[in-house]
């Protein structure tokens, strides 16, 4: 299941979080990010499993008063991106994310696509349509919305809309993708479809994912973290996690005795 | 068939217990309630219908005088002259003008201040900006009307030394600097109300603050948006002081803003002060442009409806 080559693409080293209120959401985490690998993050409500993974975009510089303390280092730039010198506009340029909810924008199928590429200046318009058709095939959603891709985002089914979300974050070429419990707002069969997506994605991209599905780790990722109380209690290869956990912990939560 | 799960027999009534009865009072209380809200609620709309119908009456004696055709296409208005002509024209065109520059004042400025205040401003900036800006609310319309007469229009005169003391352009001006807040208001109102994940969205493709502003925020709140400028046009187009103290009192057909003419609220006011007979010809000459102005406040009232419809938020 794992690849062979495993190079890093990323790693947090004792990373601490504080949320304006002075909450320490997350206490020194160190864990690695394997390339054109799933890592999933388990654990209860609040851990702080989501808190982590807005950490690798620095979505928490949009409120004011966040802190971090700790490093992510991205590779193959050997750059911690949570250094004061560092861009986060650079950095969600190469780490890209998708929501719990799906958040498409008030425009067409194809100008959701394409904004990547237009907040970045492209002005070819060959260049986005093909951009746009390759992110719409590569979310699996061509063949559903190419005879209407000026049609209102909005009209999508949740599932629908949830891989147009992903063809937006692919049209850019991210490295890595975040997905912040991706599939939670979508029934079965969507969840499916995202899930079989995600297992193609990882072939060109790195991909954490948050998930309050434990069949869902099990199934799509090749890592999993379980955390708690903002710390990581234990994190490995997802078969040893799920069959041999080293803590009681992990356990009681993945056979659902906690949790 | 199984006792215990048959529907009871409905053919038998029962009597009823004086637990669960109709409790009248609480019953008669309710009613008695219900109506007096239904009263408040209905009080604006009686008057609405009470305005147009002493406004269709009244024109009526109007209209039997002046033919409509006339009213449209005379380009005169000089309803108390010896030589009387009535056509409604050249204080449509004054009012039209004068809203047209408040309004290419205000859209833009209250537009950007909306987005300032909703994107861009932080908590503390938006506490101070935000109530100064509401004051401006507060100002008597008259007060902006000398403001417009003896300050802006002085100051366009050095720009434009061939302007006239009397001229729409002040007028206009100043009218729009006053509109800011209203659109600024509820515009901002509308960004706000825009989903956070939505921006989120934005700013995790690696956009902008003001990329996710104008691209993502904006569009998503364009309903709002528009309400905005409709409540700004009908402000503009029923503004009365500052337009009869800096446009000018003479009617006159022209859409240049660097002239003086009446408006058709300016020209109610002015004859309203003087003391015409009831039911003379003058006097029924007021209903008649008030109700053209009616007209057009519904028209653009229509127009934005569709508008919004048109553009539903959709989140």
């Amino acid at each position: 299941m794992i690849n062979a080559t495993t190079a890093l693409k990323a790693e947090s080293r004792d990373l601490n979080f504080f949320y304006s209120n002075g909450n320490q959401a997350l206490k020194s985490v160190s864990m690695p990010l394997y390339e054109n690998n799933i890592t999933a993050l388990i654990g209860p409500s609040g851990c702080g499993k989501s808190t982590f993974l807005r950490c690798f975009n620095r979505m928490h510089d949009l409120y004011p008063g966040n802190k971090y303390e700790g490093q992510i280092v991205m590779h193959p730039d050997n750059t911690n991106i949570l250094e004061a010198g560092v861009d986060p506009i650079e950095v969600r340029m190469r780490i890209s994310m998708v929501f719990q909810k799906p958040n498409p924008f008030p425009k067409s199928i194809f100008e959701n696509v394409a904004y990547g590429l237009r907040v970045r200046g492209e002005k070819n318009k060959r260049t986005v349509a093909d951009k746009v058709e390759e992110a719409l095939k590569g979310a699996a959603l061509w063949n559903e919305v190419k005879d209407r891709q000026q049609d209102l985002a909005f009209n999508l089914s949740g599932g629908q809309q949830q891989r147009l979300c992903i063809a937006r974050a692919l049209a850019t070429d991210p490295e890595i993708m975040l997905f912040d419990e991706p599939t939670s707002a979508l029934d079965p069969i969507a969840t499916a479809n995202i899930e079989e997506l995600m297992s193609e994605l990882k072939n060109k991209l790195t991909i954490l994912v948050v998930t309050h599905n434990m069949q869902q780790a099990a199934r799509v990722s090749d890592y999993t973290a379980y955390m708690y109380l903002g710390e990581l209690m234990e994190y490995g290869d997802t078969d040893t996690i799920f069959t041999r956990p080293t803590r009681k912990e992990t356990e009681d939560y993945i056979t659902g005795k906690f949790g | 068939m199984n006792s215990a799960t048959t529907m009871p027999n409905q053919s038998t009534s029962l009597p009823i217990s004086s637990r669960l009865a109709k409790n009248v009072r609480r019953n008669v209380k309710e009613r008695v309630i219900e109506l007096i809200l239904m009263l408040a609620a209905l009080s604006a709309v009686f008057t609405t219908f009470a305005i147009v119908a002493i406004l269709l009456y009244e024109s009526l004696g109007f209209f039997k005088v002046v033919s409509i055709v006339d009213f449209f296409t005379d380009t005169q208005w000089t309803p108390l002259f010896e030589d009387a002509h009535y056509g409604i024209m050249p204080l449509v065109s004054g009012t039209l003008t004068t809203s047209a520059v408040a309004l290419a004042v205000a859209v833009p400025v209250g537009t950007i201040a909306a987005i300032y205040l909703s994107e861009f401003a932080s908590h503390k900036a938006r506490e101070i900006v935000k109530p100064m800006l509401e004051l401006l609310v507060g100002v008597p319309t008259i007060a902006f009307g000398y403001f417009a007469l003896l300050f802006v229009t002085p100051l366009l005169q050095k720009m434009f030394p061939e302007l006239p003391g009397f001229n729409m352009l002040s007028a206009g001006i100043v009218m729009g600097v006053m509109i800011v807040p209203y659109i600024a208001s509820v515009a901002e109102d509308a960004m706000r109300a825009v989903p956070m994940s939505m921006r989120e969205g934005s700013y995790a493709m690696g956009a902008t603050r003001f990329q996710t502003a104008i691209r993502v925020v904006t569009p998503a709140a364009v309903s709002g948006i528009v309400a905005a400028y409709i409540l700004a046009i009908s402000r503009a187009v029923g503004e009365t002081m500052v337009v009869a103290v800096a446009a000018g009192q003479q009617p006159t057909l022209t859409f240049n803003p660097m002239e003086g003419a009446a408006t058709i609220t300016a020209y109610i006011v002015q004859v309203a002060m003087g003391d015409l007979p009831h039911g003379s010809i003058g006097y029924q000459s007021i209903f008649a442009a008030g109700l053209v102005l009616f007209a057009l406040t519904l028209g653009f009232n229509i127009i934005g409806h569709i508008v919004r419809k048109k553009y539903r938020e959709q989140y």
